[in-house]
C-alpha cells in the first residue's frame, strides 16, 4: 500500500485565516466483514467546492452518509463550525446546516416546484398551508439561484437539469452551510452542466461549502478548488485541484496493490501467445452500442483468453459488458458468436449461447438472498433446463458440495441462507452459479470488489485457471494491477468509448492510467 | 442460530408454523370447552359426520382459493379477482345445466364443469397477461377483473339467481366420495397437485427466486414472465373449482354474492400461514393451516354464540394476534426484553 499519511501534503496551507466549516478526524466505520472507512480525516472550508474522489468501494458514500447522519461513526470525531457534530439522522443533519442532493433526483414530479422546495417545511397559517407565503419563499430561493421558472408549475414539466436545480433550491432553503452534491451531473448534458456550475459558483460566493462528487474528471477540474482522494476506505490525501495533474489523480484513485500472486503473471501471459489470432473469436461485438450508455464499440474475445476491461466508473466498461451478455439490449451494431450472428435480447438467450454475466451489483443483481446456498448455485442451471426437468436433490447436493469445496465457500453448509454469508463467500456462490452452467464466455464485473484479500486471491487464481482450460473471460475491475495481472488483452474505456485495445505485453499500470486519463493532458 | 432440527422445545416457538398451529389448536379447544361434543365424529350410512368434518368441508373453497393466492403472492403479486372468478364459474356451470334438457345426466354436468374450468384458465391468463406482459401492478390488474368479473357473471345469469336440480352436480359441493365429503377430497387432491408441482418440478424454486429478487433471477436466465403467467392461471383454476363447489352446495348460482369477499379470507389464510405479502418464501402447508384457522373462526362464532354484530371484530382480533405473534419486529423486541431481564451479554 502506498497510502500517504493522513496529514495533507504540505504543498501549501490555503486560506490559513479561515477555519474549516467541517472537520472530520480519524473516523472509522465498519460493517460486518468490511471496514468501510478506516481512520479517515477530511475537512472543508466555507466558500469552496471540494471534490471527493475515489472508485467504487473507496468509501465516498460512506463518508457522505457519516456526514449526513445516516451512519454512525465507530470512532473519531466530527465538528461543524468548531462545535462537535452529533447527529443521528438526515433531518438533524439538515437542521444543523448540512444538506444533500442525491444522485437520483428525489423529488415528486407530480407536485409543483414550490411544493417540492417547501415539502415538509410548508409555511402555515392557522394550521393550514399558507400557499401565498410558500410560493413567495420558493420564488425567493429560485431567484437566488438565478433560476427563472414559475414556482406554481409542475416539476415534471421541467428538464432533469432544472429539476436538479430545484433540488438544490430545496437543499439551500434551510440555510445550508454545507451542500453535498452526489453525482449531480450524471444525467445532464453539457449545457445543463454549465447551468448547474453557474449555480454552484453563486452558492460558493455566498460562502457555502460544496462537496461535489462526480466521476467525470473534466467537471471535477472545472469546478472544484480542492479534492480529497479515498481508496479502499482509507484516505489517500487532500490536494489543490490546480496543483495535481490528472494522471497523478487517476494514479492516486486507482492505486497500487502488491499482491502475492507472482506465479500467475508469467503463466497467463504465456497462454496468450499460444491462443493465436487464427481462430474465430468466441464472441465478437461489431459496433455494438446503446444510446446514453455506450458508443458503438468493437470487442472480440477468444476462447482461453482473459480480456481485461479498464476504465473509470461510468466509462462504459460495465455498459459494454451488459450488452454482450443480454443484460441490456443494444440499439446498434451486432454480436457474432463463433462467427454466427446472434441477437442477445435477454440474459436467457445469452446463457443459451453459454455466455454468463456476473453483475457488479452483487446484492441487487446477483444473490437471491433468502434462498439457500444450494438453491443459489443451481438457479441458473435449473432455469436453463426449464421447469419440468428438475435437477434431482441428489444432483443438487453433489453440485453444491463440489463447488463449496472447490471454491472454499464458508460456511460449508448448502442449507445456509446466502444473506448470512460474507461478501466474499456470496461472490463465490455466484461464481459457482455461473460455473455450473459451464459457460464458454464468462463476464465478471468487479468480482473482487469489497471482499477480503484472501477471497480475492482465490478468485483471481480461479479466473486464470478457467482461461487455461479454454474458457473466454472478460474481467472488469477498478484495480488496474488486477486487470494487468490476469488479462491477456486489455481494452481501455473512456467516456463511453473504447480508446485502446492492446495485448498485455510490457504494458504498465502507468500506460493504462495515461489512456484512462488522457484528453486531459493532451 | 436456527437449526434445521426442531429438537428442543425451546426452539419450537421459532418454527415457522408454530403460532398458526397454536392458534388453530386453541380455537378448537375453545369450541370443545363450549360444546363437549365438538370432536365427536360419527360414521353413519357410510358417511363421516361431525363438527370437524364440517370445518374441513366448509373450509374447502377458501383453502382452494388460498392455494392459488399463495403462489401468486410468492411472486410479489396478489389476485383480487378470485371472488369474481368464483361467481363466473358457478354461473357458467349452472346456466349450462339449467339450459340443458338433461340436467341429471353425468355428461351434461361434466361438460358444464369443463366449460367453467376452461373459461377460468382464460381469465387467469388475462390477469397473467396484464401483470407479466404489460407490467401492470398486480393489485390494479386483478382489480379490473374483480369488478368486471361480477358483471360477466351477471351477463351469464342474465341477472337472475339460477337454481338447478342436478344430482351429479350436487355431489361436488354436498356429496360424498369414499365416505368423505367430496369437497374435502377435491381440495385435498388440489393441495397434493400443488405440492407435487412445486416440489417435484423446479417451479417452487423458480417462483421463490422470482419473488425474492426478480432482477437477479432475470440475469440467471429465469423466465419470470412465464412463471408469473402460470401462477395467475393456477389461481384462476383454483377459484373456479371453489366456485363450482359453492354453487353446487347451494344448488344455485348467485352472481352477486357467490364468493363475495373470499379474496380477503384467502389473503388472510396465506398471511396467517406465514407467507409474506412481500413475496418470496412461501408455505403451502402454512396456507392449509391458515385456511382452517379462518374457517374454525367462523365456526367458533356460531358455537360460542358470539353476537353477529361483533363477529367481524372478533375475527379481526384473532387475525391481528396471529400476525403480531409472527412479526419479526415484535419477536425481536420480546427476545431482547427476555435477554435483558436475564442479564445475558450479547
Amino acid at each position: 500500500m502506498t497510502i500517504t499519511p493522513s496529514t495533507a501534503p504540505a504543498t501549501d496551507a490555503p486560506r490559513p485565516a479561515v477555519e474549516p466549516i467541517i472537520r472530520v478526524d480519524d473516523i472509522s466505520i465498519s460493517f460486518p466483514g468490511v471496514k468501510a472507512l478506516d481512520r479517515v480525516s477530511f475537512r472543508m472550508f466555507p466558500g469552496e467546492v471540494h471534490s471527493l474522489m475515489g472508485e467504487n468501494g473507496a468509501g465516498k458514500s460512506t463518508l457522505i452518509k457519516a456526514l449526513t447522519g445516516v451512519y454512525s461513526i465507530d470512532s473519531g470525531s466530527m465538528t461543524l463550525g468548531g462545535a462537535p457534530l452529533v447527529i443521528s439522522g438526515p433531518a438533524q443533519a439538515q437542521a444543523a446546516g448540512i444538506s444533500t442532493v442525491y444522485q437520483e433526483v428525489n423529488l415528486l414530479p407530480n407536485l409543483s416546484v414550490a411544493e417540492n422546495i417547501m415539502l415538509g417545511r410548508e409555511p402555515r397559517r392557522a394550521g393550514a398551508i399558507d400557499w401565498r407565503a410558500m410560493r413567495a419563499r420558493a420564488a425567493q430561493l429560485l431567484a437566488r439561484l438565478n433560476l427563472d421558472i414559475d414556482p406554481a408549475s409542475l416539476l415534471s414539466a421541467h428538464s432533469l437539469a432544472v429539476q436538479q436545480l430545484v433540488a438544490i433550491a430545496r437543499a439551500t432553503d434551510v440555510d445550508a452551510k454545507v451542500l453535498i452534491l452526489d453525482e449531480p451531473t450524471s444525467s445532464l448534458d453539457a449545457d445543463e452542466v454549465s447551468e448547474l456550475f453557474r449555480v454552484i459558483r453563486g452558492l460558493k460566493d455566498d460562502g457555502v461549502a460544496i462537496l461535489f462528487v462526480s466521476h467525470f474528471l473534466d467537471q471535477v477540474y472545472e469546478i472544484s478548488d480542492r479534492l480529497t482522494v479515498l481508496r479502499n476506505g482509507a484516505l489517500v490525501g487532500e490536494y489543490l485541484t490546480r496543483e495535481i495533474l490528472r494522471i497523478e489523480l487517476v494514479h492516486k484513485m486507482i492505486g497500487k496493490e502488491l499482491a502475492t500472486l507472482d506465479s500467475l503473471e508469467s503463466k497467463t501471459r504465456q497462454a496468450a501467445v499460444e491462443g493465436d489470432v487464427v481462430e474465430v473469436p468466441y464472441l465478437e461485438a461489431v459496433g455494438l452500442g446503446r444510446k446514453g450508455s455506450v458508443e458503438p464499440t468493437d470487442l472480440a474475445i477468444r476462447e482461453g483468453e482473459v480480456v481485461g476491461l479498464a476504465g473509470l466508473l461510468g466509462s462504459g466498461r460495465t455498459e459494454i459488458a451488459r450488452l454482450i451478455t443480454g443484460a441490456d439490449r443494444a440499439d446498434s451494431g451486432e454480436v457474432l458468436v463463433r462467427g454466427a450472428k446472434r441477437r442477445l435480447r435477454t440474459p436467457r438467450v445469452a446463457l443459451r449461447d453459454r455466455i454468463a454475466y456476473s453483475s457488479e451489483d452483487r446484492k441487487r443483481e446477483g444473490i437471491v438472498e433468502d434462498l439457500s446456498v444450494r438453491d443459489n448455485i443451481v438457479l441458473a442451471l435449473q432455469a436453463d433446463r426449464g421447469w419440468f426437468r428438475r435437477i434431482s436433490r441428489k444432483r443438487q447436493d453433489e453440485l453444491a458440495n463440489s463447488y463449496i469445496s472447490a471454491l472454499g465457500i464458508r460456511p460449508a453448509n448448502p442449507d445456509a441462507l446466502v444473506r448470512n454469508l460474507s461478501g466474499g463467500n456470496q461472490q463465490k456462490v455466484l461464481l459457482a452459479r455461473w460455473l455450473a452452467v459451464a459457460p464458454r464466455l464468462l463476464v465478471l464485473d468487479e468480482p473482487t470488489r469489497g471482499i477480503d484479500v484472501g477471497a480475492k486471491a482465490e478468485i483471481q487464481k480461479l479466473v486464470s485457471n478457467l482461461a487455461d482450460e479454454g474458457m473466454a473471460v472478460v474481467f472488469i475491475s477498478a484495480e488496474l494491477e488486477e486487470v494487468l495481472r490476469l488479462s491477456h488483452r486489455i481494452a481501455v474505456m473512456r467516456d463511453r468509448r473504447k480508446v485502446a485495445d492492446l495485448p498485455n505485453e510490457d504494458v504498465t499500470v502507468g500506460q493504462i492510467m495515461g489512456l484512462i486519463a488522457s484528453g486531459a493532458e493532451a | 442460530m436456527s437449526t434445521p432440527n426442531l429438537g428442543t422445545l425451546r426452539d419450537l416457538p421459532k418454527a415457522r408454523l408454530f403460532w398458526p398451529i397454536v392458534t388453530l389448536v386453541a380455537l378448537l379447544l375453545l369450541n370443545f370447552a363450549v360444546s363437549p361434543g365438538f370432536f365427536a365424529i360419527r360414521f353413519q350410512n357410510g358417511h363421516l359426520f361431525g363438527s370437524l368434518v364440517d370445518i374441513l368441508r366448509n373450509g374447502a373453497p377458501t383453502l382452494l382459493v388460498a392455494l392459488g393466492m399463495t403462489v401468486v403472492i410468492a411472486t410479489r403479486g396478489i389476485d383480487l379477482s378470485v371472488g369474481a372468478v368464483v361467481a363466473i364459474s358457478g354461473a357458467l356451470a349452472c346456466t349450462i345445466i339449467a339450459d340443458s334438457p338433461t340436467p341429471d345426466s353425468l355428461g351434461t354436468v361434466l361438460a358444464a364443469v369443463a366449460v367453467a374450468l376452461v373459461f377460468s384458465l382464460v381469465l387467469g391468463a388475462w390477469n397473467g397477461l396484464l401483470v407479466a406482459v404489460f407490467g401492470i401492478q398486480p393489485i390494479i390488474a386483478t382489480l379490473i377483473l374483480m369488478t368486471a368479473g361480477r358483471g360477466i357473471a351477471m351477463l351469464i345469469t342474465e341477472g337472475n339467481i339460477i337454481t338447478i336440480s342436478s344430482a351429479p352436480y350436487k355431489v361436488i359441493g354436498a356429496g360424498y366420495w369414499f365416505g368423505l365429503p367430496a369437497s374435502i377430497v377435491i381440495a385435498g387432491v388440489m393441495f397434493a397437485v400443488a405440492a407435487l408441482l412445486t416440489r417435484k418440478t423446479a417451479l417452487g424454486l423458480l417462483i421463490e427466486s422470482v419473488g425474492i429478487n426478480p432482477v437477479a433471477s432475470r440475469l440467471a436466465g429465469v423466465r419470470s414472465r412465464g412463471i408469473v403467467w402460470v401462477v395467475y392461471v393456477f389461481s384462476g383454476l383454483c377459484a373456479a373449482i371453489a366456485g363450482l363447489m359453492i354453487s353446487s352446495n347451494v344448488t344455485a348460482a348467485d352472481a352477486n354474492s357467490a364468493g363475495l369477499y373470499i379474496e380477503m379470507d384467502a389473503i388472510l389464510a396465506v398471511v396467517i400461514g406465514g407467507t409474506s405479502l412481500a413475496g418470496g418464501r412461501y408455505s403451502l402447508t402454512g396456507t392449509l393451516i391458515g385456511a382452517f384457522v379462518i374457517q374454525t373462526l367462523t365456526t367458533t362464532v356460531y358455537t360460542v354464540g358470539i353476537a353477529p354484530s361483533i363477529t367481524l371484530v372478533f375475527k379481526a382480533l384473532v387475525v391481528i394476534a396471529v400476525c403480531l405473534l409472527q412479526s419479526p419486529a415484535l419477536q425481536a423486541r420480546l427476545r431482547s426484553r427476555r435477554a435483558s431481564t436475564k442479564g445475558v451479554l450479547a
